[in-house]
């Protein structure tokens, strides 16, 4: 007998003969957690997000763009990592490199690059696809066209984020985008920066993540 | 069924000593405070997120019903869940024991002639030992996790399961660093400490062969292994390395993707007091074709060790419920006094007393489980509602009461068993039974009072000798008339 048959064998001599009904998850957060309207749930995210030291800036439709580079010039950041395949990047490939800002491309992969990454690329920006005002969180979906490590390695990590997909928890993200359908690779929630309390219970940001996390909100009432 | 395991043995620190290890403790002001001062904090920031009681209990009784439901049909859930991740290209492992799961390990590191891998947080990869058993195959490990990569400089285990260097105070930290870190000078700012650490892990991160880590919660309809963290380096070792190893305990499973938000609010409030942490990182596969990063092999590792005999009675099974927070050790009297060392065992605190016993037989662990002085503090915060007392005082029954107890056995039953104590216990009871017995006893008593030894053992170690009294009450009613 295999391992795996005698852990299955052990555990179904002993199973209890009733299962109990399943969880309401449904009915806890219906009681439990209030539906806010949009410009409700982004200043609630923007809140959370805030505490967790991360800086929010609210950008029109048009005019995130502009925003980006005001970041990145206060900052004094002459890099900027893309995603070229996807709109959001191709715009900032397209229009910043010609404000002194150079644009490399995730477009190949890791192996080629890897202490590029590590060591030269100050910042990158990436889309998120989805928040949660609850918590203060961002949702992220990694794929082909813009990759893991994007949000991870560079110290600097700008994400663009529409107001309009801001749900209020985690529970009502999943249910409304079919999660339990089909997982990516690896999904996300980041809520800030990287950070540390291992010594001394003394809070410290950039442990082995970014640094700084910036998200330019599109929609929020400003 | 349940066939005697070889007993694991702990290379830092025998089970035994616990009295000696903890005496050390308890007469170390340093250590003292550092334990208080650090569980006040997190005792106050797990406060802070629940201050509505009403909600807190709410959910904790949803917390518990996840956990009982899940468990409930655990043995389908692994198979389900072995074959959904199986579909989505993970490899899926057993193992009985501690040392099948360091071959398994061992073995798929060898397969990629790997000479460093990188770690995340993981208890099981501790509980395993896999640090020790990778050394001697000649494979690195090295802890990515900022208070793991501490412990792991100064040779020490973690004294925490949530904070593993907690004992540690910064200045510590800096001579260690200072010491043992190529290049560095002395520091104790704690920005400067973490930055150190940074750079030298992200090295690191880009060298190594395997990532591992372990997993939060396992989600069996999707395929899904959950990870909690702050720092981002659980991230690293699942993203950087080209192949991802997860091991995690059989009992870690949930059947539904739904069931994931209520326990992880749990989780991150009663843990950390965090409403949530950095990084909730789902993965699901290994790197799909046309994808740029991500492991290209991924495997788990699902690691019995004692559980299935938790398993086995409904009341321990309850043990298994547990979602590892660490809330327990937190607002625990005993622990904060003697710290997570003391114990000798993977898991401190409340519940290492409760989980330890089937992972390393009572034998070991039977001095363990009376250390409690049962004030319920540790039933009263746990997320999923563990009756962690109750279970206590039925691991002392099954540790001191005689051979044979009632099925399923328990890795040694009955080890604290003595013929004397059970025969004076045996005596008291049959003396407080019958009135007569009880008056001959208690006049017996007041007469030979000068008898009574005036060291009692522990007793007199720090208290006035136990002495009958020259009158008994009864006496002294009959004379008042
Ligand atoms: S027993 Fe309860 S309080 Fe203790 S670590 Fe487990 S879940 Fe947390």
């Amino acid at each position: 007998m295999s391992a795996r048959d005698r852990i299955l064998a052990k555990l179904r001599a002993n199973s209890p003969s009733t299962v109990g009904n399943p969880p309401d998850v449904a009915a806890w957060y219906a009681t439990h957690r209030i539906a806010e309207n949009g410009a409700d749930k982004a200043k609630r995210f923007r809140h959370f997000i805030e505490l967790a030291h991360a800086e929010v800036y609210a950008v029109s439709r048009g005019g995130w763009l502009q925003k980006l580079y005001e970041v990145l010039s206060a900052k004094q950041i002459g890099k900027l990592l893309i995603a070229p395949g996807t709109a959001h990047g191709a715009r900032v490939a397209a229009e910043l490199p010609g404000l002194d800002i150079a644009c490399p491309a995730y477009d190949t992969a890791i192996e080629s690059w890897k202490p590029a990454l590590f060591n030269d690329i100050p910042a990158a920006f990436t889309r998120a696809r989805a928040a949660i005002a609850e918590t203060g969180t961002l949702i992220l979906w990694p794929d082909a066209d813009e990759p893991r490590l994007m949000s991870l390695v560079p110290p600097l990590h700008i994400v663009l984020l529409d107001a309009a997909s801001i749900h209020n928890t985690f529970y009502e993200a999943m249910q409304a985008e079919g999660w339990k359908d089909g997982l990516p690779t690896n999904a996300l929630l980041i809520s800030g920066p990287s950070k540390t309390a291992d010594i001394q219970q003394t809070l410290a940001y950039g442990a082995h993540g970014p640094k700084e996390l910036v998200v330019l909100l599109i929609g929020d009432e400003q | 069924m349940n066939a005697p395991q070889t007993p694991h043995t702990l290379h830092f620190m025998p089970s035994a000593g616990f009295r000696a290890r903890a005496k050390d403790v308890v007469d170390n002001p340093f250590l003292r405070q550092s334990f208080r001062g650090a569980m006040d904090f997190l005792m106050s920031k797990r406060a802070a997120q629940f201050p509505d009681a009403e909600e807190l209990e709410s959910l904790r009784t949803l917390g518990e019903s996840i956990r009982q439901y899940n468990l409930a049909r655990l043995p389908d859930l692994l198979e389900r869940l072995e074959a959904r991740l199986t579909a989505n290209g993970i490899q899926v492992h057993w193992a009985e024991t501690p040392d099948e799961a360091n071959e398994i390990i061992l073995g798929i590191c060898r397969r990629h002639e790997a000479k460093l891998m990188v770690k995340g947080k993981s208890m099981v990869s501790e509980e395993i030992e896999l640090n020790h058993a990778a050394e001697a195959a000649g494979i690195g490990a090295l802890e990515s996790d900022m208070g793991e990569y501490i412990v792991q400089l100064a040779d020490e285990k973690p004294s925490h399961i949530i904070m593993p260097a907690i004992h540690k105070t910064k200045e510590q930290i800096a001579k260690l660093f200072a010491e043992n870190v190529p290049g560095v000078d002395y520091t104790d700012n704690v920005d400067a400490l973490i930055q150190i650490g940074r750079r030298v892990l992200r090295e690191k991160f880009q060298e190594a062969d395997i990532g591992l880590s372990g997993v939060n919660f396992a989600v069996a309809e999707t395929g899904t292994l959950c990870l909690v963290e702050n720092e981002g380096n659980g991230r690293m070792c699942t993203t950087a390395p080209p192949v991802h190893i997860a091991i995690t305990g059989i009992e870690k499973i949930v059947e539904k993707l739904e069931h994931v938000p209520p326990l992880l609010s749990l989780l991150t409030r009663s843990a950390t007091g965090q409403n949530i942490s950095t990084y909730f990182n789902m993965i699901s596969s290994p790197r799909k074709p046309g994808e740029k990063d991500g492991p290209s092999e991924v495997h788990l590792v699902l690691l019995d060790n004692g559980r299935s005999q938790a398993y086995a009675d409904e009341q321990l099974r309850k043990t298994l419920q547990c979602i590892r927070c660490g809330a327990c050790m937190n607002h625990c009297p005993v622990y904060t006094r003697i710290g997570g060392h003391a114990y000798g065992t993977t898991y401190p605190g409340p519940i290492g007393k409760i989980i330890s016993p089937h992972m390393l037989g009572l034998e070991a662990t039977k001095g363990l489980v009376t250390a409690s002085s049962l004030c319920g503090a540790c039933g009263e915060v746990c997320p999923v509602k563990i009756p962690i007392p109750e279970l206590l005082i039925r691991l002392r029954e099954e540790a001191f009461s005689a051979p044979p107890r009632a099925n399923p056995a328990m890795r040694g039953q009955g080890a604290g068993y003595s013929g004397l104590i059970s025969a004076v216990w045996r005596g008291w009871a049959a003396v407080y039974r019958s009135p007569s017995l009880y008056r001959v006893a208690t006049w017996m008593g007041s007469r030979l009072r000068g008898l009574v030894p005036s060291r009692q053992g522990a007793w007199t170690s720090v208290r006035v000798p136990l002495k009958p009294a020259p009158k008994r009450l009864r006496d002294m009613l009959k004379e008042r008339g």
